[in-house]
């Protein structure tokens, strides 16, 4: 006997909807929301008691706001790195180990010029954490391009590598004699600081990153050379056939790619933590993959991102405050907001139909 | 002399492949069935996860092992919602998955940092654990060992003569000719996600039952990285896998052993070996061209048909 059923089937949309996107990241939000006030409930916390905390501290306060925007500069310049990456369908995961690079980089810098004044001092880090995260960006295209190795497996292996590399840095040679044992450099000195802005927490990164973004924008938007990075973003075997340089292209994506992620590993040491140690490794090439594909490799959009997954990581920090919750559940929360979107967007382009069947 | 460093290293060398064998065989089989699952090292580490709390409220270690599977599987059919349901990038899946574990483990196992659960004990095998240097490395270990040494033949017969294990593999090379001759791609391809997350929740939960019998925060360290470059080096075969897997597992214990004997190395650059090697195995193995035993549909979504 067979019973009358609803069977469901998926039909492709003759155009995408629109205002999709939105809806898609603001549904997957909410979604990600309610399973996160759930796993709180299991764990014998308040449930939306604990949302309420989790909003509270990312956009509660001015103090709070200027936090999300400082947490939001490594991980928009990572992202635009990884962004740029994405577009010529190199999958560069290596933004974390990119960033300690860069990090590296700038310390070396500052621990080998001190005596040199800021404006010549802050343009060498900035020039070394380019290079060091240009190069570990360099390594896996060149092993791709020649070697046809999987880049997603080079670059992860590479992040593992990089950390230790701080490590070994921090416990060895660079540690500082007067930190009774601790794994850290010498703090900077003045010269080799990024300067707060005005009376704000804020610091000068952010205007750096602005800068940054123009420009991206402008090369994608009006450079030849930007051109050729869309149309074989666009179509890689028949970007080939066209004549497009791609191994040149691929190799200038990834140090572009690199060295933004080292810039914000200078960031991070110089402005923030103002000196190297383990602790500044906290995941931002990470929640910048996520950051990246949830604004569809946009730069604008990447910078509305790159604030709001800032205020989750803020967030989650008061909850840990508050609610002795543990740090990870951001990263509960970044997972399932990018696989809800990723479902989601399944509707921007495909409608269900419902029919009886029997 | 040497024999008295070599042999108990040997042994190490196995018992720390063995959790990368078992991840490595489920990203096989997925992997077959045309879905790249980069997930893996979210699903180990929850497994792991599981395996340990399992074991800590029964006293059951068998028990603790199945559901470890189960909890990979569960996981895996994220995976699967999303790529086989809805189309999702099955590279970005992956790594929102691996976020997703890393962080779900981490979130629920603070608070049980440091603590220790039953595990499995080492099992001799009568009559083969006297023999000499073979018996302390192959046949002094634990059940585990000796079960994930059975999977990779049973893999590799699966995949290679049963008619399941064909229709598998077509889903993973043609899907649109597998469709063409009545065989449901959707289905296999879940059989594949489902199958592969089993086999690397198996995985983590040996390293927290018979590996360390501990928890520690970040258990897997990468290993579920490794376990899918080794994909890639085994060339989707299971009898290779099973050489790289304790290859890796002797760059591990070595570099474990290397570490206690107190060289002037660092330990940090010690810890650098396995995953330097990661990247040089899988130089070597791509080097040739040998991709082309990869899927010719791995990672390529399947359209549902009008």
């Amino acid at each position: 006997m067979r019973r009358a059923m609803l069977s469901i089937r998926a039909y492709k949309r003759q155009e995408p909807l629109r205002w999709s996107s939105c809806l898609v990241f603001f549904g997957a939000v909410a979604l990600s929301l309610t399973a996160s006030a759930l796993l709180l409930k299991l764990h014998g916390k308040p449930a939306l008691g604990g949302i309420g905390i989790l909003f509270g501290g990312a956009f509660g306060s001015l103090w709070a706001i200027e936090d999300c925007l400082i947490k939001a500069v490594p991980i928009f310049l990572c992202s635009l790195g990884v962004a740029i990456a994405f577009r010529l369908q190199i999958w560069n995961i290596g933004a974390e180990g990119q960033f300690a690079l860069g990090a590296i980089g700038a310390t070396w810098a500052a621990l080998s010029f001190p005596g040199l004044p800021w404006y010549a001092l802050l343009p060498a880090m900035a020039g070394a954490a380019f290079v060091l995260g240009g190069l570990w960006g360099l390594i896996p295209a060149l092993l791709k391009l020649h070697m046809r190795a999987n880049e997603i497996i080079v670059t992860l292996m590479m992040n593992y590598i990089a950390i230790l590399l701080l490590d070994y840095l921090v416990y060895g040679r660079w540690k500082d004699p007067l930190s009774f044992g601790f794994p850290m450099t010498p703090e900077f000195t003045p010269a080799a600081i990024v300067g707060k802005i005005g009376s704000t927490n804020l610091n000068w990164g952010l205007a750096v990153c602005l800068v940054t973004a123009v420009l991206i924008w402008v090369f994608f938007g009006f450079t030849r050379l930007g051109f050729e990075f869309r149309a074989a973003g666009e179509n890689v075997r028949a970007s080939r056939y066209a004549g497009l340089p791609y191994p040149r292209l691929v190799c200038l994506a990834m140090i572009l790619s690199g060295a933004l992620a080292g810039w914000a590993g200078f960031m991070e040491a110089s402005a923030t933590i103002n000196r190297l140690q383990p602790s500044i490794m906290v995941g931002y090439g990470y929640t910048a993959i996520v950051v990246a594909w949830l604004a569809r490799l946009n730069p604008l959009t990447i910078g509305v991102a790159s604030f709001l997954l800032a205020a989750l990581r803020v967030g989650v920090e008061n909850l840990q405050l508050d609610l002795q919750v543990p740090a990870a559940f951001g990263g509960i929360m970044e997972g399932m907001i990018l696989l809800t979107v990723l479902a989601g967007s399944f509707f921007m382009e495909y409608g269900l139909r419902f029919r009886r069947t029997s | 002399m040497t024999a008295e460093l070599i042999v108990p290293l040997l042994a190490a060398a196995i018992q720390s492949g063995t959790p990368i064998l078992y991840a490595t065989l489920g990203e096989i089989l997925t992997e077959k069935s045309g879905v790249l699952n980069l997930g893996v090292e979210g699903i180990m580490i929850v497994g792991a996860l599981a395996a340990f709390v399992v074991a800590k409220l029964s006293g059951n270690p068998a028990l603790a092992f199945a559901l470890a599977g189960t909890a990979g599987m569960i996981l895996a059919a994220g995976h699967g919602v999303v790529c086989l349901w809805f189309l999702g990038n099955q590279v970005v899946s992956g790594l929102a998955l691996t976020i997703f574990g890393l962080g779900l483990a981490d979130y629920l196992g603070t608070p049980l940092i440091g603590q220790t659960a039953p595990g499995f004990d080492k099992l001799p095998l009568p009559g083969l654990a006297q023999l000499p240097v073979l018996g302390p490395v192959f046949f002094q270990q634990d059940l585990l060992v000796y079960l994930a040494v059975l999977v990779a033949p049973l893999l590799w017969l699966f995949l290679n003569k049963t008619r399941w294990g064909l229709n598998l593999r077509a889903v993973g090379e043609y899907p649109d000719a597998a469709a063409a001759a009545g065989v449901s791609v959707l289905r296999y391809r879940w059989a594949g996600v489902l199958g592969g997350g089993f086999l690397v929740g198996l995985g983590g939960a040996y390293l927290s039952l018979a590996y360390t019998h501990l928890w520690t925060s970040g258990l897997t360290a990468g290993r579920g990285w490794i376990a899918v470059a080794l994909v890639i080096f085994a060339f989707w075969r299971p009898g290779r896998a099973l050489f790289g897997a304790y290859l890796f597992g002797g760059v591990m214990a070595f570099q474990l052993r290397l570490q206690a004997t107190g060289t002037h190395l660092p330990s940090s650059l010690l810890l650098m070996l396995p995953y330097a090697l990661t990247v040089i195995v899988l130089v070597l193995a791509s080097w040739k061209g040998r991709q082309a035993n990869a899927p010719a549909a791995l990672g390529i979504n399947y359209e549902p048909q009008d």
